[in-house]
């Protein structure tokens, strides 16, 4: 028994780092992916600060999962990540003001982070403590995986060092001149098109038919609730192939979010 | 005036929301695929925006400020935009139906958009007054809406570009934006020559 349960809270916590990657696999999180990985140290310590926020909201709202009414169930994990956020931007204040100054505005932001409120949605709210922790331990791990290396592609071409360290030959001067662009924003666009491509062909390669492949959130959000909160992820992968079907989209997610919000009118009729 | 347009051109422009701040990334890759949803989230967007920002800064500057409890600004700024966005929908319906037509299917959908919360606290952070904050909300969702609607035109070409299997979808779709972004750094110097 006991052993049964360690074998499936050690995949609670692979399940994170590769094959449901938060952000390589599921799309998540992706505007502090694109905005704080100029370093690796910014990548780690951003990875770190969810991981934090991830842990804690994972724990509390999975030990209030039978107290939590439904229907006001997403402003209650709201306001719990909020306070786990206020938390860990108040111990960056004191104790890494040098790291907190750089990611800026991106710490109070990881309470409108998909990854955080997918996996209280999706996770959390749904099982016991144990497995909870183990899912946010290795969803924290798989973004800070993701962040630390998009930020030592961005920080080595763009700025010939790794965690601050010169790397010989790709400083001003050397073999090769660091790219500037690389660190600057649209070298964030750039790298992250290129490893989401790779992760596509990679998976593709190992055979993973299981992967989420038709809609952008798909594994973490089924269509609904946590990420179309964060407006407009599950338009899917490809997109949806003409008009009517976008309206249609909108349509369907607006209506599932009235529901959630304890919105009782029958506001979907209407628009149909 | 000057500084009031200065704060309007920089937020649309030089400090694009999107292009160069990447807040509101998941509406940007996910509406942008044609003009009209484009342009109806886009117009959500700023209308949120300012409205979020005429109610968080006075709650900031007379509820949080006068009795230190600035530490608490992420969890009530959160809890305001939820219950303004289903406030204003309430409202639109009884009142506006035509608006709310319009933008209705939008607004359960920014909710948690990281650009509402993010204007929010940068009006906060750069310690702007009330006139300013609201100038600079007003920009950032001009800026947004202005890249969704350039976005939507590259996106409707690229969608019948020959790309390599991997790349279909979003990959490509990131690649573009980077092409986009590196676009919009020729405002960079705009302002400084504009205005002096």
């Amino acid at each position: 028994m006991a052993a049964k349960k360690t074998v499936s809270l050690g995949k609670e916590i692979s399940k994170g780092l590769i094959l449901e990657n938060p952000v390589l696999r599921l799309i998540l999180g992706t505007c502090p992916m694109l905005a704080v990985t100029t370093s690796v140290k910014n990548g780690l310590g951003m990875g770190i600060a969810a991981t934090f926020v991830l842990l804690g909201s994972n724990l509390v709202i999975s030990l209030l999962r039978r107290v939590i009414p439904d229907k006001v169930r997403i402003p209650a994990f709201i306001t719990v990540i909020a306070g786990f956020v206020t938390i860990i931007q108040l111990l960056m204040e004191s104790f890494v003001p040098a790291l907190n100054e750089s990611l800026g505005i991106f710490i109070p932001l990881i309470t409108v982070n998909c990854i955080i409120l997918a996996r209280a949605e999706m996770f959390a709210s749904k099982h016991a403590v144990l497995p909870s922790l183990a899912d946010g331990l290795g969803m924290g791990a798989g973004y800070t995986a993701s962040l630390i290396l998009m930020g030592a592609i961005r920080e080595i071409i763009g700025n010939g060092t790794f965690f601050d360290l010169g790397i010989p030959g790709l400083q001003a001067g050397g073999y090769i001149e660091p790219m500037l662009i690389m660190i600057l924003p649209p070298g964030g666009f750039f790298v992250f098109g290129i490893l989401i491509a790779l992760a596509n062909k990679l998976s593709e390669k190992a055979g993973k038919q299981d992967q989420p492949d038709d809609t952008i959130c798909a594994g973490a959000i089924s269509d609904q609730t946590a990420c179309l909160l964060c407006g407009g992820c599950s338009f899917g992968r490809s997109g949806p192939q003409n008009q009517l079907q976008t309206d249609e989209g909108v349509r369907r997610m607006a209506k599932s979010s009235a529901a959630e919000s304890g919105d009782e009118s029958p506001r979907g009729g209407e628009n149909a | 005036m000057k500084e009031m347009l200065i704060i309007l051109f920089s937020a649309i422009l030089v400090d694009n929301f999107v292009l160069s701040k990447f807040l509101g990334i998941c509406p940007f890759l996910g509406v942008s695929k044609n003009l009209k949803t484009a342009m109806g989230m886009s117009m959500a967007v700023i209308f949120v925006m300012v409205l979020a920002t005429a109610i968080t800064w006075p709650v900031f500057y007379l509820l949080l400020a006068p009795y230190d409890l600035g530490y608490l600004q992420t969890i009530i700024f959160i809890l305001v935009i939820a219950a303004l966005v289903q406030l204003i929908e309430t409202f639109l319906k009884k009142t506006l139906p035509p608006l709310y037509q319009a933008l209705g299917i939008y607004l359960p959908l920014i909710t948690t958009n990281c650009a509402i919360l993010g204007v929010a606290i940068l009006n906060i952070d750069q310690t702007y007054g009330f006139g300013e904050s609201m100038i600079n909300s007003l920009g950032a969702g001009l800026g947004f809406m202005l890249a969704l609607f350039l976005f939507s035109g590259v996106r409707s070409k690229v969608d019948h570009a020959d790309v390599p299997r991997f790349f279909k979808g979003l990959p490509i779709t990131l690649v573009s934006a980077a092409l986009v972004s590196i676009a919009f750094f020729g405002f960079k110097g705009l302002i400084e020559n504009l205005f002096s």
